[in-house]
């Protein structure tokens, strides 16, 4: 502990605290902009300077640490008129026109100028020139509201390890871009949207798919079904004033009816789906493995009722839901493609599904079906517009609006969210485990796919208590855990006493480690779950901001404790799904599985692969 | 000085000065600390550091092609356009500015038809602004090729430059 004085007031505070925390810790704020907890911490902007006793120059409190005896200011007149010069050059260079700005209401530059209580913009110099790009299927880039903090640089670089954008040039010339000026859809930008969730500002944002959406469902022609991923429920109610983690699945079901949306499904069906799927494809893809090394014989594979691979059974497998983590994969390790799992991802399964298997049963033309995907993610903007994406000429999936979208389209149509009643999903597509609300947090699908794999294999529950894989659990970088199984069913005799090393990583430094472990052929594992965010979907690019970790957790906690409330936890006890086989898809990594629910992936280049 | 002058700098697929970069590269190691070494010797093999040989770069050293950019961007030193054949520095250190480097910036850029950091249309010539070359005793100076002029005369200039495209 050291001993600070912070505007004439002793506090005690940790060594190693920068002068913004220690204060704010002691309920003073000092005003700021670029600093974003968690995230970054460089200085950037300046507004959080501070008079330092001692210190002929004023501090950038983000940066600063406390030491004993330090004598701070944060409010004496010359540090009142730094911040607001430094506000008002900020404001000489930006289009202040907040009325049709997306952030208008929802700006961190706009909130500071409150707290400053600025009442003129002196400085009339030059205005810096940027171009739109809008060119990416996820993300558009509007440089000339980018007040060049550089929270964008830090998380691409440093977070997600990507490195898509850098300042570009110097001085007054300075600017965020790709480099050689290049529209971000010419690099390897993962479309993960993790820019957009820190910008400040409406430099970057989502392609806009409300209004596609209003069209549809204003259209007396098309049926319009709409399904949500898990990690939507535990974070739209943010923007309504809910506590980040309060799961709002009901008055959500509600808002997609009152909006006018005709079918209501839930993702989490689908991802019960993958679990059989992807679960399936593990467990073939270990005997075919065991065979080709010559451990068991081809009677042995027969025995299991799985088919045989023609092509090598290659392991570890990798799971395949997040789009981000797949283009990562596709630029940056093409040749580690065949350990992605063959499972689309689950909402392209469900939008496969409803167009053709559910377009027949309700007797409607799959021309005349728009599906909606509510997700927490720009990644899958992207990923419905893949040309894989597609069965009988048609997109699977025909719009994807992220949480923050949703959220302004209830806000347009007048919808009061906080007064709603609750609404249950529509059946069949609707109803799910509470494995498959685990889809939306880092090592959930993980503990998904284990609770039925296992099962198939021993016909036993896995042996965890409550189900809960807890070193699957939390916001490490890289999580491990080995499974040892014991007494399989007969036909599984010969893994009797397998030592399964199981890993689930989020955010693409953690994929990047443990596609480097594989490049080496020094991976231990049998299974990897990926998942491109931090902390996994819940912390999505389409999330409402900001997404620290303090909110990851409590949305973390909002899935977890959806699972235990379930009764139904586990994916293959789930009656629809059971229902689907019979009736439909026939039996897993099937014929009709084969066509609608997998797919391929492409080798890219880093840069210039269109 | 009006002819037109065959492109000294070839592109990067002369395979020559791509093995030299790739040399370089390899005996620097893929490292980002080293990223700026390595474009000093990419501008000294290619005469500039084109677009293609900044690709080239962010691949083999696997480095953001953001931060690539970034740093030909941020340091006027690197320059992103082919230099000409006679490199001109005026020097606009303390002692020559006062003695009326300015005067000679703009007389140059009058009679090359260019900007400062920019290269005349047939290659021959590029300007450049240099803080002090350390010859203030010889102020206002500017050097062509390393060659410094002493007490430059505006009025001389004309004169210097043809020397040059005789020569050609």
């Amino acid at each position: 502990m050291v001993r600070i004085t912070v505007n004439n007031r002793n506090m005690d505070v940790e060594e190693g605290m920068t002068i913004l925390e220690a204060a704010r810790e002691n309920n003073i704020d000092i005003p700021h902009l670029c600093y974003l907890k968690d995230v970054h911490q460089m200085g950037a902007c300046r507004v959080c300077v501070v008079e330092v006793e001692g210190m002929k120059n004023l501090q950038a409190s983000c940066i600063t640490l406390v030491s004993d005896g330090m004598v701070i200011h944060t409010n004496t007149a010359r540090v009142r008129q730094a911040r607001k010069i430094l506000y008002e050059l900020m404001l000489s260079d930006h289009p202040k026109d907040c009325l049709i700005c997306s952030r208008n209401r929802h700006c961190e530059l706009q909130e500071l100028g409150e707290v400053l209580q600025i009442g003129e913009t002196r400085f009339a110099g030059d205005r810096s020139v940027s171009q739109l790009d809008d060119t990416s299927f996820s993300i558009v880039r509007d440089n000339d509201k980018c007040i060049l903090c550089r929270r964008c640089v830090t998380m691409c670089h440093e977070i997600q390890g990507v490195g898509i954008l850098s300042v570009q040039d110097r001085g007054f010339m300075s600017h965020i871009g790709a480099g050689l000026e290049l529209p971000i859809h010419l690099t390897s930008c993962t479309n993960c949207g993790q820019c957009i969730s820190v910008c400040p500002v409406g430099a970057l944002k989502e392609q806009d798919a409300t209004q596609q959406v209003w069209q549809a469902l204003l259209d007396p022609k098309k049926t319009v079904v709409v399904q949500v991923a898990p990690a939507v429920r535990v974070a739209l109610g943010e923007e309504f004033g809910y506590e980040p983690g309060s799961n709002v699945t009901g008055k959500m079901a509600r808002s997609l009816d009152e909006l006018g949306f005709d079918y209501i499904f839930d993702t989490n069906f689908a991802a019960d789906l993958t679990i059989l799927e992807e679960g399936t494809e593990l467990l073939t893809r270990l005997v075919n493995h065991l065979h080709k090394q010559g451990t068991i014989s081809q009677e042995d594979v027969s025995r299991t009722g799985l088919s045989s691979m023609k092509a090598p059974a290659v392991l570890p497998m990798i799971t395949s839901c997040s789009p981000g983590w797949i283009k990562f994969a596709e630029h940056t390790y093409p040749e580690q493609l065949p350990h992605l799992s063959t499972c689309k991802s689950p909402h392209v399964m469900m939008g496969a599904l409803v167009k053709d298997y559910y377009a027949k049963k309700i007797g409607v033309n799959p021309e005349d079906m728009v599906v909606v995907s509510i997700m927490p993610c720009t990644a899958k903007k992207y990923e419905i517009a893949r040309p894989e994406m597609q069965n009988a000429g048609l997109s699977n999936v025909d719009a994807v609006l992220t949480t923050r979208e949703l959220a302004s389209m209830i806000r347009e149509g007048g919808i009061e969210f906080t007064s709603l009643d609750e609404r249950e999903f529509d059946s069949p597509l609707g109803l799910s485990s509470g494995a498959a609300d685990l889809f939306g947090v880092t090592g959930g699908v993980m503990e998904a796919a284990l609770r039925t794999v296992y099962e198939l294999v021993t016909g036993r529950e896995i042996p965890f208590d409550g189900l809960r894989i807890v070193p699957m659990k939390g916001l490490e970088r890289i999580k491990s855990a080995t499974l040892v199984i014991d007494q399989p069913k007969e036909e599984f005799s010969f893994l009797q006493g397998v030592e399964v090393k199981i890993a689930s990583t989020s955010g693409l430094v953690g994929a990047a480690t443990v596609l480097d472990e594989i490049k080496e052929g020094k991976s231990p594992y049998l299974f990897i779950e990926v998942m491109g965010c931090p902390g996994g979907c819940i912390g999505g690019g389409g999330q409402p901001r900001m997404t620290t970790d303090e909110v990851r957790i409590k949305r973390m906690q909002g899935l977890y404790d959806e699972d235990e409330r379930k009764v139904m936890r586990k994916s293959h006890e789930n009656p629809a799904i059971v229902r689907l086989y019979e009736d439909f898809l026939d039996q897993p990594l099937g014929h009709v599985s084969h066509e609608l629910l997998h797919t391929s992936y492409t080798a890219r280049k880093r840069y210039l692969d269109d | 000085m009006s002819q037109v002058m065959p492109s000294i700098v070839p592109c990067i697929d002369d395979e020559e000065q791509i093995t030299l970069l790739e040399t370089v590269i390899e005996r620097y190691g893929a490292k980002e600390s080293n990223l700026i070494q390595v474009l000093h010797y990419a501008q000294a093999i290619f005469g500039y550091i084109s677009p293609q040989t900044q690709l080239f770069i962010a691949e083999r050293m696997d480095i953001p092609l953001s931060q690539v950019s970034g740093v030909v961007g941020f340091y006027s030193f690197f320059s992103t356009v082919p230099k000409g054949k006679h490199i001109i520095s005026i020097c606009l250190g303390t002692a020559c500015y006062v003695r009326g480097g300015k005067n000679i910036v703009d007389k140059l850029q009058d009679l090359l038809k260019i900007s400062v950091g920019e290269t005349t249309q047939d290659r021959l010539f590029s300007l450049e602004v240099k803080r002090c070359i350390g010859a203030c005793g010889l102020a206002p100076a500017i050097s062509i090729d390393g060659t410094v002029y002493k007490r430059v005369n505006p009025n001389r200039l004309e004169k210097i430059l043809a020397g040059y495209a005789r020569k050609e």
